[in-house]
């Protein structure tokens, strides 16, 4: 019997789901549903090379070509609004039904709004490729950017925004940059490269109002100060999407909950990418929710396995990056669960804290530098951080020793 | 066709290891499986042009140090998300302790 399939969410992790089900040679209808007008692209440009060249380009996952070739039907610039999970039916925006055998929801997230009065037209957020052609729009010299949250989008953008000449001030509420997942002896390396490049960065200081009137928004901090700005892009974190769960009855947990196969309390239909919450096996099951390119990616092709019955639990370390000006951030594994750090410097002032448990496992592994020169370390590190070793302080503290060597062992 | 070029000495790469090599305006990625023996690729990514040499090689993969996409470096092939356009390959000989790579 010929199954249908069908994907909510036509991102990194939906797009690549539909893929690796033809990958695996599953010859059944696949439908992949998709609220935005594009094919299916990669987000990371959005704030990156996409912001700082002539005019931001989609980045696409699969062509049209591909698509047809691949007999995948990409329906796009429609929302699925239910889920009739007893007849095995999406119900869409545009008043169509479709029928499904096994259903993925790759619904992702979207910005977190900032919770107060007085924006307008000239408060924006980055999640979308249109919102990235309204930015790249006001980043030019002389321009004023005031950037509201120093994570990692608001940084990225706040590096491309000087990159095109704009002014550019960071407002961040908690006392440093990164405070969530970077330490901060990494962090403090990034805030001065910003500082060098000519990013004013306020942090430990909270907004009390916004005006957002006329031709300029004014920001005005806790301590009193005034930041004003052409434009204000609010970086401050993303939340999931997961109404259309919801209604359906399925279980939500900071995310929309799935075990270890990313199936949620409905055994046909599964979710991955940012929008669900999942265990993580190699932290002994710790329940968390990745918001990474490469989470979408893995999940969604764990997804299709699993959608076509493969049963395989997910495995993967989570590892992420940022580029900002000429460095490269990565980092494997979940700093918040070591208790103590090593440091292993490499060439070009490049280095790499590697966490490690109270039981001397190594649990994270976070590096900068230059370009790719923390890469292939970071690389080995994930997969130690795999294997669930416990390798000598001494050893990974020491240039000398090749880490390659450690994994072997 | 077109000549010999000499690239490194054979010692310079460890087994299982890569090594970048530019010439004549272009960049190639110089390999040494764990058998001992070399092989040489087109030196970027074909998915964002990044330098595959900062890459880490396991047995006949290189993998990019940007976003993990693999290929086979003996064949060029693509092997996993994001590549999807295999890298093209170049012949790789060993020559009194030299690597010599003949460049199309």
């Amino acid at each position: 019997m010929t199954k249908a399939m069908v994907i909510i969410g036509a991102g990194e992790c939906g797009g690549r789901a539909a893929l690796v089900l033809r990958d695996l040679g599953f010859e059944g209808p696949v439908t992949l549903v998709g609220d935005e007008p594009h094919l299916p692209y990669e987000r990371p440009p959005l704030s990156k090379e996409a912001m700082t060249g002539e005019a931001p380009a989609i980045k696409a996952i699969a062509s049209d070509e591909i698509l047809a070739e691949r007999s995948i039907r990409h329906i796009h610039s429609v929302q699925a609004v239910a889920i009739d999970r007893a007849a095995h039916v999406v119900r869409l925006s545009d008043g169509s039904a479709l029928p499904y055998d096994k259903l993925l929801l790759a619904t992702g997230s979207l910005p977190r709004k900032l919770p107060m009065p007085g924006l307008g037209a000239r408060c924006v957020y980055l999640r979308t490729f249109n919102d990235a052609k309204a930015i790249h729009a006001h980043l030019r010299a002389g321009n004023r950017v005031a950037i509201v949250g120093g994570g990692f989008i608001g940084l990225e953008l706040a590096a491309s925004a000087r990159k095109l000449g704009a002014d550019v001030t960071v407002v961040e509420a908690q006392p440093r940059i990164l405070m969530r997942g970077v330490p901060a002896e990494i962090a403090e390396i990034i805030h001065k490269q910003h500082e060098a490049e000519g990013v004013t960065i306020l942090a430990g200081q909270g907004i009390s109002a916004i005006a957002d009137e006329g031709a300029e928004v004014r920001i005005t901090l806790a301590g009193g100060l005034e930041v004003v700005a052409d434009l204000a892009i609010i970086g401050i974190g993303a939340v999931p999407v997961t109404a259309l769960a919801a209604e359906a009855g399925l279980a939500i947990d900071n995310g929309i909950a799935v075990d270890a196969e990313l199936r949620t309390c409905d055994p046909d239909i599964f979710a991955a990418g940012d929008c669900c919450s999942f265990p993580l096996a190699v932290y002994g099951g710790r329940r968390v929710r990745l918001e990474a390119w490469r989470n979408a990616q893995e999940q969604g092709a764990l997804a299709a396995r699993n959608m076509l019955g493969a049963g395989e639990a997910h495995a993967a370390v989570p590892w992420f990056w940022s580029d900002q000006y000429g460095l490269t951030l990565q980092i494997a594994g979940l700093s918040d669960e070591g208790h103590s750090v090593v440091r292993r410097d490499l060439e070009d002032g490049a280095f790499i804290l590697f966490h490690l448990a109270g039981d001397g496992r190594l649990v994270a592994a976070s590096g900068i530098g230059p370009g790719n020169a923390v890469a292939r370390d970071i690389r080995l590190a994930e997969m130690l951080i795999a294997k669930r070793a416990k390798p000598a302080p001494e050893a990974l503290g020491s240039q000398t020793v090749k880490l390659k060597s450690l994994l072997a062992a | 066709m077109s000549d010999w070029v000499e690239a490194c000495e054979a010692a310079d790469i460890d087994e299982e290891d890569v090594m970048r090599f530019d010439h004549g305006g272009r960049t190639f990625a110089i390999y040494r499986s764990p058998d001992d023996e070399y092989f040489a690729t087109d030196g970027l990514c074909s998915h964002e042009k990044v330098h595959l040499a900062d890459g880490l090689v396991m047995d006949d993969i290189i993998e990019c140090p940007k976003h993990n996409g693999r290929f086979n470096y003996k064949t060029g092939a693509a092997r996993g998300a994001p590549v999807c356009v295999n890298l093209r390959t170049y012949p790789v000989k060993v020559d009194a302790g030299k690597v010599l790579i003949q460049i199309g």
